[in-house]
């Protein structure tokens, strides 16, 4: 199960990393959500899977006894999740705007704030 | 518990509860400028008095929710973090003021206000904050708000650099994320106190330098470290300058900041490696930092390639990683801080003086306005390093300890770009202040500063001459303000100093 998360976790890197370096917004968007879920993954992932042990105290005992899956990274992804969600919301929105302003969507075409002004 | 330890986390919540009640005041401006302007400066008054009660009782940590220590959410004040604090509240409040004098009805009317005491929350939280994942937390607090002050007013320009800003730090962020997961898998803990005590006992060195490695890159994309920093020219000279003048100041020094506390608090063994890649980069930092500001002709874009390069000068201090490089460093972030944001003011006000901040165009201010130009002066000649201004202890510091290292290339380039740096704020200073505005611009260009009401005149000159002050002052009392940065660094790199009064003494 570890070796195949780490796998779609690898693919989910490669296919971020590759949308984000398009030149066209829209897969800009798409390639920054996918980095978003594999990190999540990740985390996820490196706090130990354990299956169907979730992490309740027994009845009738005060600690947590033998093997359990760790509730803290979910609690982590969880918050990540929301951070992200409205961050990549934040995102669209800002790109849309962009694009009704400008008229464009490639990236290329945005250098005006890096050029020197002409002689 | 000690009472006093409370005080922490008014640096939080009163920014919080500020920019909640001006949202209730939405379609009162002048009321939300109360708010703001009240609100700034008691938390000007709570950061004195935090620094105060660290100086004189050492480190204030309060426990969110009562849960104890590694557990829990650990709220810290450390030296460094207190300094930061009394910085960040010092440039919040001249901020709010000069936004009064500049910022336009359309913005003000859009939650200008509420965003920034938003943005001081994010930034506060940042440097108070003792866990990793909570760090994350309010990186992302302090990045959401930067992002919306950043394309307020949706002009061209704004929105060109916004997209290059924001995809590079939510890029840094899903970094940020991924590091503090792996950090997690292997450590189990992400309370930085907690991993101070842990992580020279961990076996998986390899993993742990990837992880420091992985948080290397994501601060050094907040910070504009070589070769990390191109977003930052491309997008810093597109919104209004108060917004500038407050992400200069501020928002590059929240990830020198995470990068100092990382290097020396929270992996204190793995420092070796990452000094020679830190020493090299502060280096390259420097260098292209002056090499950019020295082509541009643009006031603005020729300061936002400065913070670049005066970037380097704090991580070569991080770098050199010995007690005096490391209080250099301090004292160089809290000067930094001062005299950038300065500069990023008054070229506003050249900007309304003269009509433009193409420095081609631009010309007289020195004729019209003598006494902007010596504030213009005491801020330039302080970033350059000309004592007895705070640049010239900040640079002797950081130079001296390169010297006694034997870093002697990189002390070399210090000096150097020390030397660029002057000539491009002479460039400023001849260009702008002192030859003659052409004529052809200068009719057509309303001296917009000569229109405004004598109050309004006020709230733009007034930051500017107490920013200009804190130059002078830090540079004559320089004693007294570097005693306080070394016990910083002293407490910095002894991580006992940090677990005991977090985790208590056991074991």
């Amino acid at each position: 199960m570890t070796f195949l998360l780490a796998l779609v976790i690898g693919c989910l890197y490669a296919a971020g990393i590759f949308l984000i370096l398009r030149r066209s917004m829209v897969k800009v968007i798409f390639g920054l959500i996918l980095l978003g879920h594999a990190a999540n993954l990740l985390i996820f992932t490196v706090g130990r899977l354990t299956k169907g042990v979730p992490a309740f105290v027994p009845e009738g005992s005060a600690v947590l006894g033998g093997e359990f899956a760790d509730p803290l990274p979910q609690a982590l992804i969880l918050t990540a999740i929301v951070i992200g969600f409205g961050v990549q919301a934040f995102t669209i929105v800002l790109f849309k705007r962009t694009w009704l302003t400008l008229g464009t969507e490639d990236l290329d075409l945005m250098k005006k704030t890096d050029e020197l002004p002409r002689e | 518990m000690n009472q006093i330890n409370q005080i922490i986390i008014i640096p939080v919540l009163l920014p919080l509860a500020s920019a909640i009640a001006m949202i209730f005041f939405r379609r009162s401006v002048p009321l939300q400028r109360i708010i703001g302007l009240v609100s700034s400066t008691l938390m000007l008054a709570a950061a004195v008095w935090i620094l105060g009660a660290v100086i004189s009782g050492g480190m204030l940590t309060m426990q969110a929710g009562g849960w104890r220590a590694p557990f829990g959410i650990t709220l810290v004040a450390d030296l460094l973090s207190a300094v930061m604090i009394a910085a960040s509240a010092l440039i919040g409040l001249t901020t709010v003021i000069y936004s009064f004098a500049v910022i336009d009805k359309e913005r003000e009317k859009f939650f200008y206000y509420p965003l920034l005491q938003l943005l001081m929350m994010g930034i506060n939280g940042a440097f108070l904050t003792g866990d990793v994942f909570n760090l994350y937390v309010w990186f992302e607090v302090m990045l959401i708000s930067s992002f919306v002050l950043l394309v307020l007013g949706g002009t061209p320009a704004q929105l060109e650099g916004a997209i290059k800003y924001v995809t590079i730090n939510l890029l840094s962020s899903s970094v940020f994320l991924a590091a503090a997961g792996i950090l997690y898998g292997i450590a189990g803990t992400l309370n930085m106190a907690d991993l101070a005590r842990i992580s020279p006992q961990l076996e998986q060195k390899e993993l742990l330098a990837i992880v420091s490695i992985l948080f290397m890159i994501t601060f050094g994309v907040k910070a504009a470290v070589f070769p990390f920093f191109f977003w930052l020219p491309a997008s810093y000279h597109t919104p209004p300058i108060p917004v500038a003048a407050i992400f200069s100041g501020l928002l590059t020094k929240v990830g020198v900041y995470a990068l100092i506390r990382f290097f020396t608090t929270v992996f204190p063994h793995e420092s070796g490696f990452i000094n020679g890649v830190l020493l090299v980069a502060s280096a390259l930092t420097m260098l292209i930092g002056v090499l950019g500001a020295v082509a541009q002709y643009d006031i603005r874009k020729l300061l936002s390639f400065h913070i670049v390069s005066q970037i380097g000068y704090m991580i070569f201090g991080l770098a050199l990683h010995s007690p005096l490089a490391i209080a250099g460093a301090l004292f160089y972030i809290v000067h930094n801080i001062i005299a950038k944001t300065n500069l990023f003011y008054i070229s506003g006000m050249i900007e309304r003086i003269t009509g433009t901040f193409d420095l081609k165009k631009s010309g007289g201010v020195y004729a019209r306005y003598p006494f902007v130009a010596v504030l213009f002066l005491v801020s330039a000649l302080a970033l350059a390093g000309i004592p007895p201004l705070s640049g010239f202890w900040a640079k002797f510091v950081v130079i001296k300890a390169g010297l006694g290292a034997e870093e002697y290339i990189v002390t070399g380039v210090a000096i150097f770009v020390s030397l660029l740096t002057l000539f491009s704020m002479m460039k400023i200073w001849n260009e702008a202040f002192w030859k003659e505005q052409p004529q052809t611009v200068a009719a057509d260009a309303p001296n917009r500063y000569a229109s405004m009401g004598t109050a309004g005149k006020l709230m733009l000159v007034s930051p500017v001459i107490l920013l200009a002050l804190a130059s002078i002052l830090f540079g004559i009392f320089f004693e007294p303000v570097f005693r306080i940065a070394e016990s910083a660094a002293v407490q910095l790199l002894d991580p006992e100093s940090y677990i005991t009064p977090i985790l208590g003494r056991k074991e």
